[in-house]
């Protein structure tokens, strides 16, 4: 680990080099929108929201999964950015079946608060209405695929946090499903231990409870926090040991 | 024969957008008129596959004016799936936001919708024949209407955190108890409710004198009455049987229980209209027309267990003279206000049950049952919710029986016996048009249940000969 100077937003700062970019920016109350993110699990890259330039750079790099270099010059905020954060929050949208009126998760969705704060007013492409269908076999849970957006925060929760890797993607492209240990419903899954870890961070609506009525299901993450926490002071027996 | 057809489309302050057509034979003289749908929601269909919990939220979605009416019926049906009794707070609860329902509803209704055509007379302006030109004509009974209106809707908000499209009753109860603090601020309303109440009773009853001519022929017959009353026979609103009445006043089918509605009540459809035409089986579709909400519930209880209200309905009760029931439905207006004065009064004593203020609001279950049958008196009518569900809770088919839907038979006997009286040839006045459009306001229809614009609809007619060639084409 060394200390590296670079420039974000104008700001000269310091930073450790094993740290993202995005942590560094947010150490420094610079906001950058995320949203398969989470703080306590591994990161992706893969909703490109976190997108920033670089001097010198020709491709935008995500901050999530990118190192502070010596000398860096990030923007994080420019007109461009915001255009494409735009766009893909837009695009999320329009593939899934997102109706946020009748949604479990209305008004505490992450992917609705992040169309607020990008100003996503209308989609301007065409929407996909694509047929998904709900498992609703768990007997406390449900997975609404037409609400998923792929982050594949479950998967890594399931896998790094509770250590029963119960989720995994299937498919190709725009037929990219989240499963449940071998395509299986996920009511019949013997390595699911009903944890509920996926459920409260998964940022939509997609993993809810039983049970929970329109605009009723908060979902909490500041578990993660404490579980990640005492692990790494070893107060936690580590399941992956690959890991250490 | 050359015939021609007159369209009135679409038809004006109503909820939702309808239009109208009447048939003349060669002599100009009105062989039929009927009252089209021409809307199509599609919400039996695409909620197959959603979530038992979730029909709350989403049917309530059908409407803007009675959400809460959905949200409770269906909430019901999911009673009904989880074969539970829900807490008597929550039952208690869900009752008054039923009657704040109904309170804002039929105030909408005749306040904003209805009056202007009775306090400024069916030939005044379109233009000014509205809720803006009943505020220039009398700012007072306008205020006093809207703010009736605002108090229904500030007890919906109260118990459910908003006005429309609230969430809150659920399968098993309701999901929040009543906020104490709030009940004192509700009851600081009701002496003005009462007294608001009032006066549009007087204020109807001087209209009735205005146009006993007009009155005998807005939707004037004889036909079947359903609805809920009480155990005791009483005006029922929640949770109650159905009764049906003939137009003699006898009583030909009692304490039927909501869930065997389908033995009873079949539904027609014609390939003219969207909206079904639900008719008594018993009597075939061709005779079973019965007519649902204010006027059939005021007519077939035995009473009202509220003092002033059943005062009102005594009184009520003698316009159907030898007949047992009032059967013109202009009466729906004067029904609907004894309703008014019914919801301030059982709310005041609904806010006076310390039973509101139980903190246990809901009972949790699985899914215990394949199928549930939800219903209630919504403002316009009896409502049915009926959901299938698999194992999971996961919907395979939903079934929605409408109040307006249930008029359907008897908006069209209506437009057709005020077309006959009034239109003569293609002479088509705004008056005409808009006697026939308040004929069908009388049953206060909610068609497609959702808000529309006040009096700035364009009205069109045309008449129409049997080879469709336009003869005339008005528009407004």
């Amino acid at each position: 680990m060394a200390i590296v100077t670079l420039t974000i937003d104008g700001e000269q700062l310091s930073a450790k080099d094993d740290e993202s970019l995005l942590q560094v920016a947010r150490q420094h109350k610079i906001d950058i929108p995320t949203l398969c993110h989470l703080d306590g699990i591994s990161d992706v890259g893969a909703c490109r929201l976190c997108l920033v330039e670089v001097e010198g750079w020709t491709k935008l790099a995500p901050a999530c999964t990118t190192r502070p270099l010596e000398g860096m010059v990030v923007h994080t905020s420019t007109d461009r950015l915001k255009k494409y954060r735009r766009m893909i929050v837009g695009l999320l949208a329009s593939e899934g079946n997102h109706q946020c009126a009748v949604c479990t998760v209305n008004n505490h969705c992450e992917l609705q608060n992040l169309a607020y704060d990008v100003g996503l007013l209308y989609v301007r492409v065409p929407y996909l209405y694509p047929d998904k269908h709900i498992d609703a076999s768990h007997e406390s849970f449900i997975l609404d695929h037409n609400r998923c957006v792929l982050c594949t925060r479950c998967v890594r929760v399931c896998h790094e946090v509770e250590g029963a890797h119960v989720w995994d993607i299937a498919g190709r492209g725009i037929d990219c499903e989240i499963i449940s240990d071998l395509n299986q419903p996920w009511g019949s899954s013997e390595s699911c231990t009903s944890c509920g870890k996926c459920v409260l961070v998964c940022p939509t609506g997609a993993l809810v409870k039983k049970g929970e009525s329109v605009a009723e299901m908060e979902k909490h993450t500041e578990f993660l926090k404490y579980i990640v926490t005492a692990r790494r002071k070893g107060e936690w027996i580590s399941v992956d040991t690959d890991e250490e | 024969m050359a015939t021609r057809t007159i369209t009135i489309s679409p038809v004006t302050r109503i909820e939702g957008h309808a239009k109208i057509t009447i048939q003349l034979n060669e002599k100009g003289i009105v062989k039929d008129a009927r009252f089209h749908v021409n809307e199509f929601r599609g919400f039996e269909k695409f909620c197959e596959g959603r979530m038992m919990w979730e029909m709350g939220g989403i049917t309530s979605r059908i409407c803007g004016i009675c959400p809460t009416s959905h949200l409770i019926t269906s909430a019901k049906a999911g009673d009904a799936i989880l074969a539970i009794a829900i807490p008597e707070t929550a039952q208690k609860l869900r009752r008054l936001i039923t009657l704040a329902q109904w309170l804002q509803s039929h105030a909408l209704s005749f306040f904003h919708l209805s009056s202007p055509d009775f306090l400024l007379g069916f030939d005044a302006d379109p233009a000014t024949r509205n809720i803006f030109g009943l505020i220039a004509h009398d700012k007072e009974f306008a205020r006093r209407g809207i703010r009736l209106r605002k108090f229904g809707q500030e007890i919906i908000e109260v118990l459910g955190t908003r006005r429309i499209h609230t969430p809150w009753a659920v399968a098993g109860g309701v999901r929040e108890p009543f906020d104490p603090a709030k009940r004192e601020y509700l009851l600081n309303w009701i002496p003005e409710a009462k007294a608001t109440a009032v006066m549009a009773l007087e204020a109807l009853k001087a209209i009735h004198t205005k146009f006993e001519h007009d009155i005998p022929n807005y939707g004037n017959f004889r036909s079947l009455f359903m609805g809920m009353v009480g155990d005791d026979g009483s005006l029922e609103y929640y949770d109650g049987t159905l009764r049906v009445m003939d137009g003699d006043g006898n009583i030909i089918a009692d304490k039927i229980n909501p869930i065997k509605y389908r033995d009873y009540f079949g539904e027609a459809s014609e390939d003219w209209s969207y909206l079904k035409f639900p008719y008594y089986k018993p009597l075939g579709y061709a005779k079973g027309m019965y007519r649902v909400g204010p006027l059939a519930r005021v007519n077939i209880c035995d009473y009202i267990d509220t003092p002033m209200a059943e005062a009102e309905r005594k009184i009520f009760k003698a316009l159907a003279g030898d007949a047992g029931t009032v059967n013109n439905s202009f009466y729906y207006h004067y029904a609907r206000l004894i309703e008014i004065l019914f919801s301030v009064e059982k709310i005041e004593m609904l806010l006076n049950d310390p039973v509101i203020l139980g903190q246990n609001v809901r009972a949790k279950a699985m899914i215990n049952q394949d199928h549930g049958i939800g219903a209630c008196e919504a403002p316009r009518g009896t409502l049915f919710h009926e959901y299938w569900v698999n194992e999971d809770g996961k919907l395979t088919k939903v079934d929605l029986v409408i109040a307006t839907a249930q008029n359907n038979l008897a908006m069209n006997r209506t437009v057709r016996q005020l077309a006959m009286q009034y239109l003569d040839g293609a002479k088509v006045t705004e008056g005409i048009l808009n006697r026939i459009e308040a004929g069908i306001r009388c049953f206060d229809p909610c068609l497609s249940c959702s808000t529309h614009a006040i009096g700035m609809m364009p009205m069109h007619v045309q008449v129409v000969d049997h080879e469709n060639n336009v003869l005339c084409d008005v528009r407004r």
